[in-house]
């Protein structure tokens, strides 16, 4: 069973219809002992940072899932995964999880070319920079689907697929056993789907 | 970069695609859970969903369609029509919905749309646009083109950017349906005003008219009903010939 972590944020229709359609088994569940029972984590999340990193830190589990990554795998989707960073800088400096050092920027800020549209949003093709499990299904070039504002960066380290824009996104990265896309693989068609499968399989 | 999209449009009515064809091989293309995953399979980058419905019972249907849609489609879904309230797209939007489209509705409460952004973000918020010449200058129609609102149509495009309208449909009236290809006159001046993206719809007849649409600044997406129902343009036959013509394409 995968434990979808409920911390009040986003809208978690698409996610747990692409896992049913891989006949993977899902609860959107903020209970510990689910958590602690689930062979893996999704770190769901849309909207801005600080206001997120909150609701997380108000439900109590960030102790609980500090543990857990240590023993099974946790996928962190789009805001989900920025908040596996050190920090944002999205409207003030937020302390995020930590699993992946680096920090979360603003596009807007970052980008040169000032005609590219932010947010990012849109079918852009995947760049894989190291190969993992997460990759068994998905071949380098394939196209995945983005909607944000702020990326992650100085994260060399721990990156694994990137996307241009302007400027180089990070597309997933990955940390020991926390994984994290800025692309939404629910929305990402075919693609997506092979992607929460190689998850499904880790 | 991110690619150029192609969208197939759905008018429901009644719980039934309007303008719904027979195809080879398909059952019932009228059926619209039926002609989504159809579309999703061809390659389309996103779906528009309108609801022009006038019943009650009817939006209860569209609901119900909405959701077994949103269940087995994993591209994005832009759902519209009778969209007049926050709640509506609440509603929509628990649906599986990832965007909204609202017309009618914002032109009667303009407020809706900065409220909207406000609560589900701009990239939510995408506003739809009936516009039309007249006496040489661009008019926004209300009630599905029907009825001229005496607003001048770019002004309201700025204004509804301004209040956070994360993307735009514009739709001339003047070219819709006669495949002739889309309004470039009305969606340059659009480009020109607001730096959101800008789906053009009305008048797409063959592919051609796409590669001549992308060739112009600011065009993001190309939208189209009857020519992909009919099967007149097959989807990925129009993507792999917009690639060949230095078109991104997801193909």
């Amino acid at each position: 069973m995968i434990a979808i972590i409920d911390y009040g944020v986003g809208n978690l229709f698409s996610l747990r219809s692409s896992l049913a359609c891989l006949g993977l088994e899902s609860k959107i569940t903020g209970d510990p002992e689910e958590i602690r029972a689930a062979d893996k984590i999704i770190l769901p999340g849309v909207g801005a940072f600080g206001d997120a990193m909150q609701k997380l830190v108000d439900t109590g589990l960030v102790p609980l899932i500090r543990e857990e990554v240590r023993k099974k795998p946790l996928l962190g989707i789009c805001l989900g995964m920025q908040l596996l960073f050190d920090e944002s800088c999205e409207y003030g400096r937020h302390e995020g999880l930590g699993f992946v050092p680096g920090k979360i920027a603003s596009l807007a800020e970052d980008l040169e070319d000032k005609s590219l549209k932010v947010p990012h949003i849109g079918w852009n093709a995947l760049k894989i920079v190291k190969d993992d499990p997460l990759f068994k299904y998905v071949k380098d070039g394939e196209y995945v689907y983005y909607v944000h504002s702020f990326y992650g960066k100085d994260c060399a380290e721990s990156t694994l697929a990137t996307s241009e824009y302007g400027l180089t996104v990070t597309g997933v990265v990955r940390q020991g056993l926390v994984w994290g896309t800025q692309f939404h693989p629910e929305k990402s068609g075919d693609t997506g789907l092979r992607l929460l499968k190689a998850f499904g399989e880790l | 970069m991110i690619t150029k999209r192609i969208i197939p449009c759905l008018d429901v009515k009644n719980g039934r695609v309007v303008k719904g064809t027979n195809f080879e091989g398909l059952r019932d293309m009228a059926d619209p859970v039926e002609m989504a995953r159809f579309y999703n399979q061809a390659g389309a980058d996103e779906l528009v969903f309108y609801d022009i419905t006038a019943s009650v019972e009817g939006r209860t249907l569209f609901t119900d369609i909405l959701t077994r849609v949103a269940s087995e489609i994993f591209i994005p879904l832009t759902v519209g029509g009778g969209i007049n309230s926050l709640e509506d797209f609440d509603r929509v939007l628990k649906c599986g919905a990832d965007k909204v489209s609202v017309n009618s509705g914002a032109i009667r409460n303009p407020a809706i749309i900065g409220e909207a952004a406000k609560k589900y973000g701009d990239q939510c918020v995408v506003l739809s646009c009936d516009i039309k010449r007249m006496e040489g200058k661009f008019m926004l129609f209300a009630k599905g083109g029907r009825e001229n609102t005496g607003i001048d149509a770019l002004d309201w495009i700025v204004r509804g950017v301004k209040n956070g309208a994360g993307e735009l449909v514009i739709n001339s009236i003047d070219t819709d349906g006669v495949k002739n290809g889309f309004d470039l006159e009305l969606l340059d001046a659009v480009a020109s005003l607001v730096s959101v993206p800008i789906i053009a719809s009305g008048g797409a007849g063959k592919k051609e008219d796409f590669v001549e649409l992308f060739r112009h600044k600011g065009m993001d997406a190309g939208l189209a009903a009857s020519i992909f129902h009919t099967k007149q343009v097959d989807i990925k036959d129009l993507k792999r010939y917009l690639r060949e013509n230095g078109v991104e394409m997801r193909l």
